[in-house]
């Protein structure tokens, strides 16, 4: 089955010039190697598409429960050279949490997820 | 020595609550107040105030702020750290002691003056001695755009705080200093803890980025059960409490709204993040993957196990230079083909950009209410939308082009597309771009200086 991120995770996300980071934390503990496996840099990329115009590159935070992506030249420039809404990419946020994640039906049950 | 020392956060950016800091003085024991007013483009912002009016370049708030606390700050013995200095660090010292002077404060009141981050009177100076200043991210050199710089600022940590403390500083006021280093440096002062101990230094850093944002770390902008989160209307901002050990506790004042929880930490701890592992600050390297976190009853989360690396041999440099001109400007189409109309309106106004011949480096469309945020994860919009706002942006060297731009929209009203409205706001403005242009300097070019102003 496929389930939205939004669903298994929360996520804040910033600036630093024309990157935008996304951190996202896991619901729950136990869902946590879930996201490490599938919420991959290259899954990210994919996801985001023409959007983001560099690479992707994903740091892991078992300590926090957490993954932070670093989606390179994705603000349109960044700081006031920007022209988007989003310049501070405050809501790529949710926007990953837009992604669709495979589980299968035996693990969705053992992790409790509906 | 103290156990126990509380920083509080009273600004996360310049133009935040303006309460904020008043209510952590006001609404429970506090031994420090820490204030960032400074964004990367507010540097060049102030040196455009300082160049027009040689008294401006600092955040006046700050001085109103203090007008308002510094009788309780006294009484309480607060003292109060903070970047408002801007471009003229001097000149915002002088507004303080001068308001303390007017409070019948003199004799109260010490103020620590940091300087020596402001280096663009001797950026020729380092090139001339084959200093290599280039962008880190680009790699292209200073010499290529040195014409066009508008601002250039180290950014300093916490030692000449730590400094100014030593020497009986009430009120602490720099220019770029690091936010980090405003929480840091009380710690550091009350605990005695010294710079080589980087695991102490890395735990004072991290305590900073958890407050340096102001309500970001107590329930502001938190996804987390966001609906839940009590009365943000008297939002509290956060306060560290910090431990000699090396522990510190993040919480807020008793009876304020908001929410201080393991999920809000961990969302504000991955805030602007890069690399975990190598946090750099003018005073080390932390390591946020042996950050550990404990929920300590309502409003409290421990934090604690921190662990960091030697600094480096360089400061960080934020230079700004102007880099053209851009204006954004917006109309609202109504229901029914809200969006259609949006983007016929947009193709309309293309076409005429073109035809009047004008150079832009971006032409930039946005569909407020369709793809704005989300781009094109958020699919079609609903058919029966009931409003789109067309928003289009320009950017480009040329002042003229971009000015001729913010004549072309108003005329959209009654030359094209029906049902459109919100041009109330007049002609879109056309302001003059800033870029930045990060480096690395080694910290031995440069000289930091701490005085004390008596008042």
């Amino acid at each position: 089955m496929k389930i939205e991120l939004l669903n298994l995770a929360h996520a804040r996300s910033g600036d630093k010039g024309d990157t935008a980071n996304v951190g996202v934390i896991a619901l729950k503990d136990e869902f946590y190697a879930l996201l490490v496996r599938e919420v991959t840099a290259e899954k990210v990329k994919e996801h985001f598409g023409v959007m983001v115009k560099g690479a992707v590159e994903r740091f892991e935070l078992p300590n926090l429960g957490a993954l932070n992506f670093l989606l390179h030249e994705s603000l349109g420039g960044g700081g006031t050279l920007s022209l988007m809404t989003d310049a501070q990419g405050k809501t790529f946020s949710t926007a990953l949490l837009r992604m669709k994640i495979d589980v299968s039906d035996e693990e969705a049950k053992n992790l409790s997820i509906s | 020595m103290k156990e126990k020392v509380r920083v509080a956060s009273g600004q996360g950016f310049w133009g935040d609550l303006l309460t904020a800091p008043i209510d952590q003085v006001r609404g429970g024991q506090i031994d420090y107040l820490m204030l960032d007013y400074l964004a990367e483009v507010t540097m060049s912002i102030m040196q455009k105030q300082r160049a027009r009016d040689a008294n401006a370049g600092y955040a006046k708030d700050f001085v109103s702020l203090m007008r308002e606390i510094l009788p309780d700050c006294v009484e309480k013995n607060i003292k109060v750290l903070s970047n408002a200095g801007g471009v003229n660090v001097r000149g915002c010292a002088e507004a303080i002691r001068d308001a303390a002077k007017e409070l019948g404060l003199s004799g109260q009141v010490k103020i620590g003056v940091v300087t020596g981050d402001d280096i663009l009177p001797r950026l020729q100076e380092f090139l001339d001695k084959g200093v290599a200043i280039d962008n880190m991210e680009t790699g292209e050199s200073l010499s290529e755009i040195l014409d066009k710089v508008q601002s250039a600022n180290v950014y300093l940590g916490a030692k000449p705080l730590v400094e100014a403390l030593g020497k009986g500083a009430q009120t602490i006021v720099g220019g770029r200093l690091t936010d980090t280093g405003l929480t840091l440096a009380p710690l550091m002062h009350e605990f005695g803890w010294t710079f080589e101990d980087w695991n102490k230094v890395a735990t004072g850093t991290i305590a900073g980025h958890i407050i340096e944002c102001g309500a970001q770390a107590s329930g502001g902008n938190c996804q987390f059960d966001w609906e839940t989160i009590p009365d943000l209307a008297n939002v509290g901002f956060p306060i560290v409490e910090a431990y000699s050990n090396g522990d510190f506790v993040i919480t807020k004042h008793e009876g304020t709204g908001g929410r201080v929880n393991i999920p809000a930490i961990k969302e504000q701890l991955l805030y602007e993040m890069g690399d975990p592992h190598a946090y750099i600050t003018p005073d080390v390297v932390a390591d946020f993957t042996t950050i550990h976190l404990k929920d300590e009853g309502e409003n409290r989360v421990r934090v604690y196990g921190i662990e960091g690396k030697p600094n480096t041999e360089f400061y960080k440099v934020s230079i700004a230079y102007s880099a053209g001109w851009k204006a954004v400007g917006t109309l609202v189409y109504s229901y029914p083909d809200a969006y259609q109309k949006a983007k016929l309106a947009d193709k309309i106004l293309r076409s005429r950009l073109d035809k009047l011949g004008l150079k832009f480096d971006v032409v930039l469309t946005e569909f407020v209410g369709v793809n704005a945020t989300h781009g094109h994860l958020a699919g079609e919009p609903p058919q029966d939308i009931p409003e789109v706002q067309l928003r289009v942006g320009v950017r480009g060297q040329n002042k003229a082009d971009v000015e001729r731009f913010t004549k072309e929209l108003a005329p959209l009203i009654l030359t094209g597309p029906p049902s459109v409205t919100g041009f109330a706001g007049g002609r879109p403005k056309t302001e003059e771009i800033m870029a930045y242009f990060p480096a690395l300097i080694p910290k031995s070019l440069i000289e930091t200086k701490v005085e004390i102003l008596e008042a």
